[in-house]
């Protein structure tokens, strides 16, 4: 190491290789991702957003929510479920398997099994693929986050740290978009130990006219603006709660399984 | 002033750090403003956890906003301007000659500074490109990266001119790093903001330049700058050879390979190479460890008089190097499966990037500033009493700042990432911030304060050059 040039080509090589590996590969892994099949049915997923929440996602990126918001949801494990659906004819040679039977956290074969001995009795059962890890216990997704999710995400913002809630599925969470408004313009009106600034900002105050504004917000009494004024959201409040509302990551795929509830 | 005279066979130290001059104020006294301002974005967003709604009618001062400018004002506006002036003295000095091309770094230093002032207001006026580390948007990104390429030649140009040919250990730490920021930077900005790659590989090219950023371009750069100095400070040579040249080829070997957490949503062999490569990077600090440990108590064994006197230079790089340890083995600790789980988003991991900048790097370069400067100028600094102070506000400040932050990150982390959980250490560790502001603000003070009295000496010399009778008496009719 006595030569500049020999450093300058040890670092080359020794640099350039994380450059291929982590730029180079993952661009031609990940780079020509395409709409994957939801597990069981022929639909496309992701679905393309909407032009609001198309906007929305800026107005997320340019007031840097992802400081304090991740969009990535951990799971530890997946394991199998047999669900009995119905006790058919012989209903206590099945609670008598029912008794002596595990029926959680089992391995796929466990979960054949158990399904064939129940079978057998006369009784009928689903297998269910049920993902877990304490993500999922949180209530901030119903399976893993996946790279197909951020398909049509330009900037994706997966975020580094959780001084808020995950963000990967709040449109699941929280589908009201009167709730999400609130939220931005006040958010201790809503919950009340949330320590999230106010978004004032995308908010208008303006004075009550003879009708209210169709969009003013509801707000609780301590939170009201001043009386004969109202608070309504400016478009962009609305494009980030269009975009808030598109965060759903629900579908099954075959790298993130799991069996969805049952449609009423 | 700038005697650019290569041809000079060995230029005296002082004539060296003349040199310098003009490049170093050029590029420390931008620097030592944004690292002030940087300071106190970091505060109004630390206060912003105490009281949620402080400034919350100010788009601009929304905490995404202001937070993501405070960590930019901090690295591209004041680590690798003040580092690269240091290095470009580093360089002359090894190399024994003038520096070479003294008028590029100081049109350089200029267009770096206009960069980050460019990129700052787009930050906070809500136009960053919403990658992390990468913020400034194409205005500022290619100011900095062309100011950046300048500064490289002008320092690879004092290197090709070097009277002393055989390469000393800080040269492959500095060169490494003055290749690997211009490539890493430019290929993210392509891949990201010029020419996006589509979906989550945006996410995984951003990782990774973070991770390139903050470990291993600072690492290189300080460590480059702590062998420089070590040897010069302790009075004995850096102990050994060897285990610098393994702790560099260990560094870029595994450190460029960090940065990504174990249940990001990438195909699985990313994240894993990545664990692994942190894992191993207990190597490389177990060596500087080693190295450090050896060379500083070798040189209390031996008693040479040339020691620097206690409270010199010598205590910021040996509490830097002690953080840099730190930080480095709550780098390992966080990629241990287990552990990992806990801190992974939470606030550990501000902890440690805070760590890099704050305990090691920034601590590097007061040391080595508060040493480069008075001998390039010429004359002390005008509060030379403040440099205490600030060390010790610093090291107050850091660890009331770093510790506090990662104790609040494994409550938050152990407590199902519930933030009143970790508001008490948070409290603490906004005390530690206003220190290291308090710090900041008696460097950049002196920093000043040097430069309005060399360019007052400056005025006075034309002054008095334009003003000085004429020699009347040898005129003759």
């Amino acid at each position: 190491m006595k030569s500049g040039l020999t450093v300058f080509f040890a670092a080359f090589v020794a640099l350039g290789a994380s450059w291929f590996g982590f730029v180079v590969v993952p661009t031609v892994q990940l780079g020509g991702l395409k709409q994957t099949t939801v597990l069981n049915t022929t639909d496309l997923y992701p679905p393309q957003r909407i032009g609001d929440a198309t906007l929305g996602l800026q107005i997320y990126r340019a007031n840097g929510c992802a400081a304090c918001h991740t969009q990535q949801v951990r799971q530890d494990g997946v394991s199998c479920e047999v669900v009995l659906t119905s006790g058919g004819k012989n209903p206590q040679a099945v609670t008598n398997l029912l008794a002596i039977l595990y029926l959680k956290n089992l391995t796929k074969a466990q979960a054949d099994d158990v399904a064939a001995q129940i079978t057998a009795a006369g009784g009928k059962v689903e297998t269910h693929t049920v993902p877990s890890g304490a993500d999922l216990d949180h209530g901030w997704g119903v399976r893993q986050s996946v790279a197909e999710d951020y398909l049509y995400d330009y900037p994706v913002q997966l975020g580094s740290l959780r001084a808020g809630p995950d963000l990967a599925a709040i449109g699941l969470r929280s589908s009201d978009a009167n709730w999400h408004l609130l939220h931005l313009y006040a958010p201790q009106s809503v919950v009340s130990t949330s320590r999230m600034p106010s978004f004032r900002y995308l908010f208008t105050v303006q004075k009550k006219g003879a009708t209210p504004a169709p969009d003013a917000l509801n707000l609780p009494a301590a939170f009201a603006a001043p009386a004969g004024s109202e608070v309504v959201p400016t478009p962009a409040a609305k494009e980030l709660v269009a975009y808030l509302l598109s965060l759903r990551a629900n579908a099954p795929l075959y790298d993130a399984p799991f069996t969805p509830p049952a449609q009423p | 002033m700038t005697a650019n005279d290569t041809t000079h066979p060995t230029a005296s130290e002082l004539e060296i750090d003349a040199s310098c001059r003009v490049p170093l104020l050029a590029l420390l006294v931008g620097a030592s403003v944004w690292l002030v301002l940087g300071t106190v974005l970091a505060v109004i967003a630390s206060i912003k956890f105490h009281a949620p709604d402080f400034l919350a009618d100010c788009p601009l001062m929304t905490y995404g906003r202001v937070q993501a400018a405070a960590n930019d004002a901090l690295v591209y506006g004041f680590c690798l301007p003040a580092a690269l002036g240091v290095i470009l003295w580093i360089f002359s000095r090894l190399s024994q000659t003038v520096f070479a091309l003294p008028v590029v770094p100081v049109v350089a230093a200029h267009i770096w500074h206009l960069g980050v002032f460019v990129g700052l207001v787009s930050v906070l006026l809500g136009n960053s490109t919403g990658f992390a580390w990468l913020e400034f948007p194409r205005g500022g990104s290619v100011l900095i990266l062309v100011a950046f390429l300048l500064i490289a030649i002008s320092a690879v140009a004092t290197l090709g001119f070097r009277l002393e040919r055989a390469l000393n250990p800080a040269h492959w730490f500095l060169l490494a790093a003055l290749l690997w920021f211009p490539w890493s930077y430019s290929s993210a900005n392509i891949f990201l903001v010029a020419l996006p790659v589509r979906g989550v590989a945006q996410a995984v090219i951003d990782l990774w330049f973070g991770n390139n950023l903050l470990w291993v371009w600072f690492s290189l750069t300080g460590l480059g700058i702590g062998f420089f100095f070590l040897p010069k400070l302790t009075g004995r040579p850096l102990h050994t050879y060897y285990y610098a040249l393994y702790v560099f080829w260990t560094l870029i070997l595994f450190g460029t390979w960090c940065g990504i957490p174990a249940g990001s949503p990438f195909p699985a062999w990313i994240p894993v190479l990545s664990s692994v490569a942190a894992t191993f990077m207990l190597v490389p600090f177990l060596g500087v460890a080693i190295l450090v440990a050896n060379t500083i108590c070798g040189a209390c064994q031996s008693s040479a008089s040339s020691c620097e006197p206690k409270g010199g230079p010598l205590c910021y790089f040996k509490f830097g190097f002690a953080a840099f340890i730190l930080s480095g083995l709550l780098l390992v600790a966080s990629a241990c499966p287990r552990f990992g789980h806990v801190t992974e988003f939470t606030w550990f991991g501000q902890a440690q990037v805070q760590l890099q900048i704050f305990g090691f790097l920034a601590m590097f370069l007061f040391g080595a500033i508060y040493y480069i400067l008075p001998r390039a100028l010429g004359f002390d600094f005008r509060f030379p009493k403040f440099t205490r102070f600030h060390f010790w506000a610093y090291v107050i400040g850091v660890i009331l700042y770093v510790i506090p932050l990662a104790i609040a990150g494994y409550l938050q982390g152990s407590h199902a990432y519930d933030p009143a959980a970790a508001l008490p250490a948070l409290r603490i560790s906004t005390l530690g911030l206003n220190l290291i502001l308090l710090g900041n603000l008696l460097f950049a003070l002196n920093i000043i304060s040097m430069f309005v009295s060399w360019k007052l000496a400056l005025a006075k010399t034309i002054w008095a050059a334009v003003t000085a009778p004429l020699k009347t008496a040898e005129v003759k009719p």
